[in-house]
C-alpha cells in the first residue's frame, strides 16, 4: 500500500473548486478586507505621512501607519525567516515595497483606494542594490577546505577557471500570500497561506505580544508554496493587528506585485568554480566560490557553495561564501535553495571540464563518482548517483548526443544534448503525529504538518492505513493546524519523511497497546477496539531531530538524480526550446508513486525555468523590482514544457529511517538547470555563463547570417 | 482603483455622446488593458462607458474587395474568420501570436489598437514615467531597457506598443475608422493612427478627444506568402522582443513590418521589395538602441532573414 | 424576484444593481461597479472555486466561461455582465459527481496544490471546444484546414493557465484522455 500510485484524496475537493482555502474560508462571517500600501522608495525613511484623506473614504474602518501602530515586539536585525516580524513599528524603510500603511475597509476595493490616497514624504538614502566584484565583503564564510586546491589548479591536465552568475528568484506560488485573522474572546484565529503552522503560530504571537495558547493557525489548503509561505510576512501580522483592534475578522491578500516586495526571494549569486582533473577524467581539485546577496533585515544564505561538497571525489576542496549586503530586501528559502543556482553553474562547470579533456560529460560524472562523503569521510547512504546516470542514458538514447557542438540540425533548430547531476540533503526534524482509532471503524490521522500540493493528505492515510492494516478509505486524515501535534511543516523536503515516520510509530504504538490487551492473533482490528476501549484509543508516535538520531551521523545522507535534456535552439532567432526531457531518479522509498512522479517532474520544470526563464531585475538606481509580476517574470508556461519523464528508482534508504523513504521536492530542479544549460551549449557551442539563457545573450555566438 | 460611474451604451452615437458628455469619462470594450491599467491606478477615468452591447461585431465584404472589421469583433473570431484565415493570414497570425486564448476572447479590435504601452516603467508608479505624468521624466532611459524601442525613440520616451496585431494591420496597409462625438465618421490610414513619443508620450494616437473607433478596414487582398514571426523567451503568452510581418511575394519582401521596436508598428515602405540583404539596413536607419537593447538589431535582421528564409 | 438570491452583504456606496446567472442560478446584487467578475464570485456569491492568483489577465487561475467562451474574470467588471450565462467549477460537478475532466484530472494526478486548477479544467473545456470549432492556434500548421486535436495544440491553448506546481505533463494527459487523443 506504501508506495502504491493512489489518487489524491483531497482530489475531488480540489476538482470541484470545494477546496476552501485562506480567503476562502468564511465560518468567521464576513471579514473586512485590509491592503498595504508599499515604501516608493528603496531606502530611507518617512518623513510625513498623512492619512486623513484615506481615513475620509466610504468603508475605511482604521488607518494603520508606524505613527499608530500597536506595540509589538521589538525588530531582530538579521531574523531568521521565523523570528518576530514586527510591522509599521518604524519610520526607516530598508526595502523597495516594504509595508509603510495598511487600510481596513469594508471591502477590497474601498481599501485599495483609500491605500493610494495617502500621502507620504520620503527621504531617501543612497542604498547598495548591485550584486558585482565590488558589493562583497572580504570575509569568508562557510568554507569547507581540504588538500591544497592551488596546487591541483596547477598541476591539473585540465582545469577550468569560470565565473557563474545566477539571478534573483521568487517562488510566487499560484495562490497569493493570503490571510484572514479572526479575534474573538480573547482568542486570535489565523487561516493563513502557510508550510509551517506551529512555528507560525509561536512568532505571531511573539511578534503581536500575545500568549501563544491565545493563537490558533490554520493552513488546511495551502495554493502552493515552495518555501515562500515558510516566513512570518506583514500579511499575517497587519491583520492580525487589526482584527484585534476592530473585533471583526480580516481578510488580507498581497497583490501578485506584492509578492515580490513583501515575500522574499532566492538571492542572486556569482560564483567562481574551479575544477582540476587528471587526463583520464579524474578530478583531483574542486573549488567553488560564491558571493551571494544578503540583506540586513534578515538572516537566511542561500548555499549556492555547498552543493558539490558530496557530488563527486576530489582530493583537493575548497568551498566556501562571501556576503554581499544590498537592500533588495530579504532572502528567504525558495525551492531547491543552494541546489538551483548551485547545481546550475557547478553542472556547468563539469560540462566544460568534459569538453576541455575530451570525455562524454557522462562518463566524466560516473569516472568521479564516491561511496564516501569526501569531505566528512563517512558513507553516502544509498548513493545510486551512477545508477540514476546509467538508466538515464540508457532510457534517453544518450549514445546519439551530438559529439561536437552545434552539429546537428533540424530545420532551423540546432539540437543539442546535455545531463547534469542532482543531489540534496535529506533531513529529519522532531515531528509528533497522533493517531486515534474510534469505535466506528474510522482511523483518525492528526498533525499540523501542511499538505502544499506534496500529497501530505493521501501519504498520510497510505502510511497508517499500511501499518493498521485498513483499507484507505477508513482513514482520515487531519492537518495544518497548530492545535495539532506538532511537526516542522512542509519545507527542505522533511514534511513526508517525517510525518510518515510519526504516523508509522504512532500506529505502531496503538497496536502494542491493543496488543497488551487482545493479543496479536486477532482478525478484526476495530472488533478489538470497542471490545477494550469503548471510546476509542490513541498515540502519538513521534521522530527526532537529526543531530539526535545516530544514523545521521554514521551516514551522510542525500538523494540523488540525473536529468538529461534534448532542446533546440533556433539558429536565426536564438529561441531555446525544450523537445524531450528524462529525469531518473534515487531517493529512497517513494511512498506513492502518482505524486512523487508528479513533484519530480515540477522540479524538472523548475529546473527549465531556473536555465531559461526566471530572473528577477532589480533597478539598480532604487532597488525596485522591475519586472514584478507574472506578465514579466516569466515561468514557464504549458507550450514550454513537451515530452518530460521521470523516474524514480525502486529504493529504500533505511539509513535515513525505518521506512526507507527520503525526500523528493527540492531534487529534480538543480541538476536538471544544468542539464539545460549543457543542452544549450552542445546545440550551440555558445556557452552562457550568465543565467537564465536568453535570446540577447546566445546571439553574438549564434554563425553570421 | 478609483471610484467611477458607469452605463452601457446601447449605439455608438449614445457612446461618443456619454464619453464627451463627462470629462474624465472613457469607453470600456473587453477591458483587458484599462483594467489592468486602473487596478494599479494609471488610468483613473470618473466614468465608464460600456460599448460591449453596441453590435460593430461583424466583418463583412467591402465593396472595394475587402473586409470591413467591427470595432467590438473580438481576437479569437477575427483571428478563426474563414476570409482573414484565407486572404490576410499575417493578421490571422499576428493575432494567435498574442495573449492567451481568455484574453483573446475579450479583447477587441479597436481596444487591441489601443493598448498602452507594457514598459515596466510606466506600470511602476512609484517611478516617473512622462506618459503616465508628462513631464516627469523617463525611468526607462538610464533603467532596465532590454525591451524597449530601438526606432523612432525620443528623449522623453523608448516604450515600444505591445500590440502584435496592430504590425500585421499595418503591414496590410488598413484603414481606422472612427467616429466624433457629433457622429461625424473620418478615416485614418493605419501609418498615421500610432504616434511616435517625441516630446508628448502621453498622446498614443491621432484619435481626437471623444472620438470611437467604430471599425478597421481592409484593403483588397495582396496575396503572397504571410508570415508573421513573434520572437520570444517563452514559448507561449509572452510579449515580443521583436516581431516581424512579412509578405512575400516573389522571394521578395513585398511587404515588411515590425513589432517590439518602437512606439508604433514600425514599417518603412522603402525597405520593401528590395535585395534581401539591404532589407534590414533600411528598416533599421536611424536606430538608437541602449546598450541594454542593442542586440534586437542584430535579432531583427536575423529574424527578417529567417522570414525569407521562411517563404522560399 | 422569486427565484433568485442576493448575497446579503451590505451595499456599498454607489452600488447599482446587477443581475447574474451562475451556473444556471440566478442572482441579484447590489455592487460597487469596481468589482471585478472575480471578486464578485468570490466575495458576494462566495463561489470561491474560481481563483485569484494575479488579478491582472497573467496567469488564468481566474477562468470563467461567460455564455460558453472562457475569459480571465479578474479583467471583467461584474457590470458588464448583465445577464450574462457564467459557468464556474462549481456548476460543473460536485465532489460526489465529478465531470470526467475533473474526474481525468483526479487520475492523471494533473494538479498539486489545486489552486491553479479550477482554471485549467475550464479552460481545458474550451479548448476542445474552440479546436472541435475549427479555430487556429499559434501553432495550428494549415489556417486553412480544421486544427488538428493534438498534445501540442492543447499545449499552446492551455498556455494561459499558468501551473507553479508545473502539472503541465499530468494535465496534457488528462484532456489527451478526456478529448479521446492517444497519449
Amino acid at each position: 500500500m506504501i508506495g502504491e500510485g493512489l489518487s489524491r484524496t483531497d482530489g475531488p475537493l480540489k476538482v470541484s473548486g470545494r477546496a476552501r482555502y485562506s480567503a476562502e474560508r468564511r465560518e468567521m462571517g464576513e471579514p473586512l478586507h485590509g491592503f498595504i500600501l508599499g515604501a516608493a522608495i528603496g531606502k530611507g525613511r518617512v518623513v510625513s505621512i498623512d492619512t486623513s484623506r484615506a481615513e475620509a473614504m466610504p468603508g475605511v474602518q482604521l488607518v494603520l501607519t508606524h505613527l499608530n501602530a500597536p506595540p509589538q515586539a521589538e525588530v531582530i536585525p538579521k531574523s531568521d525567516i521565523l523570528d518576530v516580524q514586527p510591522q509599521l513599528t518604524t519610520d526607516v524603510i530598508a526595502h523597495y515595497g516594504a509595508p509603510v500603511a495598511f487600510v481596513v475597509a469594508d471591502t477590497f476595493e474601498q481599501a485599495r483606494a483609500a491605500a493610494a490616497l495617502i500621502d507620504i514624504g520620503y527621504e531617501v538614502v543612497a542604498g547598495e542594490f548591485v550584486l558585482d566584484e565590488n558589493s562583497a565583503a572580504p570575509e569568508w564564510h562557510d568554507e569547507s577546505r581540504l588538500g591544497d586546491l592551488d596546487a591541483a589548479m596547477a598541476a591539473g591536465a585540465a582545469t577550468i577557471d569560470a565565473v557563474y552568475a545566477t539571478p534573483y528568484h521568487f517562488s510566487q506560488p499560484m495562490e497569493l500570500h493570503a490571510c484572514i485573522a479572526d479575534w474573538r474572546n480573547g482568542h486570535l484565529t489565523l487561516h493563513i497561506a502557510a508550510q509551517m503552522v506551529a512555528q507560525l503560530a509561536d512568532a505571531v504571537a511573539d511578534t503581536i505580544l500575545i500568549d501563544r495558547s491565545c493563537i490558533t493557525v490554520d493552513s488546511s489548503f495551502v495554493g502552493g508554496g515552495f518555501g515562500a509561505k515558510i516566513a512570518l510576512h506583514a500579511e499575517a501580522i497587519l491583520s492580525a493587528l487589526a482584527t484585534r483592534q476592530l473585533n471583526r475578522p480580516v481578510q488580507l491578500v498581497l497583490t501578485r506585485r506584492q509578492g515580490f516586495t513583501i515575500a522574499g526571494h532566492r538571492p542572486a549569486s556569482i560564483s567562481r568554480v574551479r575544477l582540476a582533473a587528471t587526463r583520464e577524467g579524474q578530478l583531483t581539485g574542486i573549488g567553488h566560490d560564491a558571493n551571494i546577496q544578503v540583506s540586513p533585515e534578515g538572516n537566511w544564505k542561500e548555499g549556492v557553495a555547498t552543493v558539490a561538497r558530496a557530488l563527486y571525489a576530489a582530493p583537493n576542496r575548497l568551498t566556501r561564501t562571501r556576503h554581499s549586503e544590498l537592500d533588495t530586501g530579504v532572502c528567504e528559502p525558495v525551492r531547491g535553495p543552494g541546489e538551483v543556482p548551485g547545481l546550475m553553474v557547478f553542472e556547468s562547470a563539469l560540462d566544460e571540464l568534459a569538453e576541455k579533456l575530451g570525455i562524454d560529460p557522462l562518463e566524466l560524472r560516473i569516472r568521479n563518482d564516491t561511496a564516501i562523503d569526501p569531505e566528512k569521510h563517512r558513507p553516502l547512504s544509498g548513493r545510486r548517483l551512477v545508477e540514476c546516470l546509467r538508466e538515464g542514458a540508457a532510457r534517453f538514447g544518450w549514445d546519439q548526443r551530438p559529439k561536437t557542438p552545434a552539429s546537428r540540425r533540424d530545420g532551423r533548430w540546432l539540437i543539442g544534448y546535455g545531463v547534469g547531476s542532482s543531489i540534496r540533503g535529506h533531513y529529519q526534524t522532531t515531528a509528533e503525529a497522533r493517531v486515534r482509532l474510534d469505535p466506528d471503524g474510522q482511523v483518525i490521522v492528526q498533525t499540523d504538518m501542511t499538505d502544499i500540493g506534496t500529497g501530505t493528505y493521501t501519504i498520510a492515510a497510505q502510511v497508517a492505513a499500511a501499518a493498521l492494516g485498513v483499507p484507505v478509505g477508513q482513514v482520515r486524515v487531519e492537518l495544518a493546524r497548530s492545535n495539532l501535534p506538532r511537526g516542522n511543516g512542509a519545507g527542505g523536503s522533511w514534511g513526508s519523511g517525517n510525518t510518515s515516520v510519526a504516523i508509522d510509530r504512532a500506529c505502531q504504538a496503538l497496536r502494542e497497546k491493543l496488543g497488551r490487551v487482545a493479543g496479536t492473533g486477532y482478525n478484526d482490528l476495530f472488533a478489538e477496539v470497542r471490545r477494550h476501549f469503548p471510546t476509542g484509543i490513541e498515540a502519538v508516535g513521534s521522530t527526532r531531530g537529526m543531530d539526535d538520531e545516530p544514523s545521521y551521523e554514521n551516514f551522510s545522507i542525500f538523494t540523488y538524480g540525473a536529468t538529461f535534456t534534448e532542446v533546440g535552439v533556433d539558429i536565426m532567432t536564438g529561441e531555446t526550446r525544450i523537445r524531450r526531457m528524462l529525469g531518473v531518479f534515487s531517493a529512497g522509498r517513494i511512498l506513492n508513486a502518482k505524486t512523487a512522479r508528479s513533484q519530480l517532474l515540477g522540479g524538472m520544470i523548475w529546473g527549465i525555468s531556473a536555465a531559461l526563464h526566471e530572473a528577477a531585475h532589480v533597478d539598480p538606481r532604487n532597488g525596485a523590482w522591475v519586472n514584478g509580476d507574472f506578465a514579466e517574470y516569466l515561468v514557464p508556461t504549458h507550450a514550454d514544457v513537451p515530452q518530460i519523464e521521470a523516474i524514480a528508482l525502486d529504493d529504500f534508504d533505511g539509513a535515513a529511517n525505518h521506512l526507507g523513504s527520503k525526500g523528493i521536492g527540492e531534487l529534480g530542479s538543480g541538476g536538471t538547470a544544468g542539464s539545460v544549460a549543457n543542452a544549450v551549449y552542445n546545440a550551440t557551442g555558445v556557452r552562457v555563463r550568465d543565467f537564465p539563457i536568453t535570446i540577447s545573450k546566445l546571439l553574438p555566438g549564434l554563425p553570421k547570417i | 482603483m478609483k471610484s467611477f460611474t458607469y452605463e452601457r451604451a446601447n449605439t455608438a452615437a449614445e457612446a461618443v455622446a456619454a464619453v464627451a458628455a463627462m470629462p474624465g469619462a472613457k469607453f470600456i470594450a473587453g477591458g483587458t488593458n484599462l483594467l489592468d491599467l486602473m487596478k494599479l491606478g494609471i488610468e483613473a477615468p470618473v466614468h465608464l462607458v460600456d460599448i460591449n452591447r453596441l453590435g460593430l461585431d461583424a466583418i463583412e465584404p467591402t465593396e472595394a474587395g475587402g473586409l470591413r472589421i467591427g470595432a467590438m469583433v473580438r481576437n479569437t473570431d477575427l483571428a478563426a474568420d474563414a476570409r482573414v484565415r484565407r486572404d490576410y493570414a499575417v493578421l490571422s497570425r499576428a493575432l494567435l501570436a498574442g495573449a492567451s486564448g481568455q484574453l483573446r476572447n475579450k479583447a477587441t479590435t479597436g481596444g487591441n489598437l489601443l493598448q498602452r504601452t507594457r514598459c515596466a516603467y510606466f506600470y511602476n508608479t512609484d517611478m516617473p514615467c512622462n506618459k503616465r505624468s508628462p513631464g516627469s521624466g523617463c525611468a526607462a532611459v538610464g533603467g532596465l531597457s532590454h525591451n524597449h524601442a530601438v526606432m523612432g525613440v525620443s528623449d522623453a520616451c523608448i516604450a515600444t506598443h505591445p500590440s502584435d496585431m496592430a504590425v500585421a494591420l499595418r503591414a496590410l496597409d488598413a484603414t481606422v475608422e472612427v467616429i466624433s462625438a457629433k457622429g461625424s465618421m473620418r478615416m485614418i490610414p493605419i501609418a498615421d493612427f500610432h504616434r511616435l513619443p517625441g516630446d508628448t508620450p502621453h498622446l498614443e494616437t491621432n484619435l481626437q478627444a471623444n472620438e470611437m473607433v467604430t471599425a478597421v478596414i481592409l484593403p483588397r487582398p495582396v496575396g503572397g506568402t504571410h508570415i508573421y514571426r513573434k520572437v520570444r523567451e517563452r514559448a507561449s503568452y509572452a510579449f515580443a522582443n521583436i516581431a516581424v510581418a512579412m509578405i512575400v511575394r516573389e522571394g521578395k519582401a513585398a511587404r515588411l513590418a515590425l513589432g517590439g521596436v518602437a512606439h508604433k508598428p514600425w514599417r518603412v515602405e522603402a525597405a520593401e521589395d528590395a535585395p534581401a540583404e539591404g532589407i534590414a539596413d533600411i528598416v533599421l536607419a536611424g536606430a538608437r538602441p541602449t546598450a541594454d537593447n542593442a542586440y534586437k538589431l542584430d535579432l531583427t535582421r536575423r529574424t527578417i532573414a529567417a522570414c525569407l528564409g521562411d517563404a522560399s | 424576484m422569486p427565484g433568485t438570491e442576493d448575497a446579503g452583504l451590505p451595499e456599498a456606496p454607489g452600488a447599482v444593481p446587477l443581475s447574474l446567472c451562475v451556473n444556471g442560478k440566478p442572482w441579484v446584487l447590489q455592487i460597487d461597479p469596481r468589482t471585478s467578475l472575480l471578486d464578485a464570485l468570490r466575495e458576494h456569491l462566495h463561489l470561491t472555486g474560481t481563483k485569484k492568483g494575479c488579478d491582472h489577465g497573467q496567469c488564468g487561475a481566474c477562468t470563467v466561461l461567460v455564455n460558453g467562451r472562457r475569459i480571465n474574470s479578474c479583467l471583467s467588471l461584474a457590470v458588464m455582465h448583465e445577464g450574462d450565462e457564467i459557468s464556474t467549477i462549481e456548476g460543473l460537478g460536485s465532489p460526489e459527481a465529478l465531470h470526467p475532466m475533473q474526474q481525468a484530472f483526479i487520475d492523471h494526478d494533473g494538479f498539486q496544490c489545486g489552486y491553479c486548477t479550477p482554471g485549467q479544467i475550464l479552460s481545458a473545456l474550451a479548448v476542445i471546444e474552440e479546436i472541435k470549432a475549427g479555430i487556429p492556434s499559434h501553432v495550428t500548421a494549415d489556417l486553412n484546414a480544421p486544427p488538428p486535436l493534438s498534445a501540442s495544440e492543447i499545449r499552446e491553448r492551455m498556455s494561459g493557465n499558468l501551473c507553479r506546481c508545473a502539472a503541465y505533463p499530468n494535465i496534457i494527459a488528462a484532456i489527451q484522455d478526456v478529448s479521446g487523443i492517444p497519449s
